[in-house]
């Protein structure tokens, strides 16, 4: 890692903000890694992040970097990958961020089928701020805004995602980080929307509310309860009950986005009609 | 991914990037390290060192690498 650091990091920016034994650190490795293996542009790649601890990651990363409003990472991603669709374009958010506040540019974004990569640092919380529950937490856990158990029912992302109309979506975590950077990688080759939810541990404010123990156990809770894709398949609802699904969910094709845009603009500027 | 014939060199740890999580402490599957006082890895026994890079690929902080292995 220590070639990768100096070779992609803003080393002058380390050590990290994030609280020891926070996830995302891993994550973003992960995503590091991917982009390493992939060879993304140095000079043609943009990542982008909303707000969150998540999105500080953005800020470590030696590239063309927007850390931009809550929840409109997808958004201003958009607004870049439409102006230059030469560029990668590479998205950094969180759960609160993206499937909160940023809920509808997630789905949209998924619909259209734009060339980006989102990578979603899912903790199931809202850490930045101290604990409030998001979308994703789990019904029943403990939150500073649901002390006596979060009634919501959380979202699947990825089936959110999916039903959106995405054509890349997998989920891992940070015990199966080498998953992880695979997945992501495969989101970044891919000509379309794809989506990663790297489910990763807030051993702080979701931690200790919820008596998870130490960052570790809460790793060795993801590779406790981790049901592949295929296993989840053969399985009742009741026994997916408290598990979480990791594999590729979707793998598909469809016209992307800014090819759709750019056949547009060739019509109108040759005169043609429909 | 474990490569017994591969000789590790030494195991670096950046003191000022780690944040003592344990993290590689626990997930070491041979035990070639030790937590000091403040919970940052010290490493104690190299030559059980399979190479494995778990504690490389795990760490949040991205302060542990192995060299040697095959020098990154």
């Amino acid at each position: 890692m220590s070639g990768l650091v100096e070779e992609y990091f803003r080393q002058d920016q380390l050590p990290t903000i994030w609280c020891p034994g926070c996830g995302h650190g891993i994550v973003l490795a992960a995503l590091v890694r991917a982009m390493d293996q992939v060879r993304v542009p140095r000079d043609r790649t943009v990542v982008v992040s909303g707000i969150g601890c998540s999105s500080r990651a953005s800020g470590y990363l030696d590239f063309d970097t927007l850390h931009t409003t809550h929840g409109r990472a997808i958004a201003f991603a958009t607004g870049v990958k439409l102006a230059n669709p030469e560029l990668t374009v590479i998205v950094i958010t969180g759960d609160g961020d993206v499937a909160a506040i940023g809920g509808n540019h997630l789905i949209h974004a998924a619909r259209r089928n734009i060339d980006l990569t989102v990578v979603c640092f899912d903790n199931n919380i809202y850490g930045m701020t101290s604990g409030q529950y998001s979308p994703i937490t789990p019904q029943g856990d403990l939150a500073s805004t649901a002390p006596y158990g979060n009634i919501d029912r959380p979202f699947d992302l990825c089936g959110l995602v999916r039903e959106a109309g995405a054509t890349y979506v997998a989920r891992a975590t940070t015990f199966h980080h080498n998953l992880l950077t695979e997945y992501i990688a495969r989101g970044l080759r891919k000509k379309g929307f794809a989506f990663i939810d790297a489910l990763s541990q807030c051993p702080t404010y979701y931690g200790r509310r919820n008596r998870r123990g130490s960052a570790a156990e809460m790793m060795r809770w993801f590779r406790d309860n981790a049901v592949t894709v295929r296993k989840a398949e053969r399985m009742e609802p009741a026994e997916l009950e408290g598990k979480i699904v990791i594999g590729e969910i979707y793998n598909g094709e469809a016209r992307e986005y800014t090819e759709l845009c750019g056949d547009i603009i060739r019509r109108a500027q040759g005169g043609e009609g429909r | 991914m474990a490569r017994a014939d591969v000789k590790v060199k030494a195991i670096e740890v950046d003191r000022l990037r780690c944040k003592g999580c344990g993290i590689c402490i626990e997930f070491c599957p041979r035990e070639v390290l030790e937590a000091d006082e403040e919970g940052k890895p010290n490493v104690v026994a190299i030559e059980k060192c399979t190479a494995c890079r778990l504690c490389e690929l795990r760490c949040p902080d991205f302060a542990i690498w192995l060299r040697g292995a095959d020098d990154e």
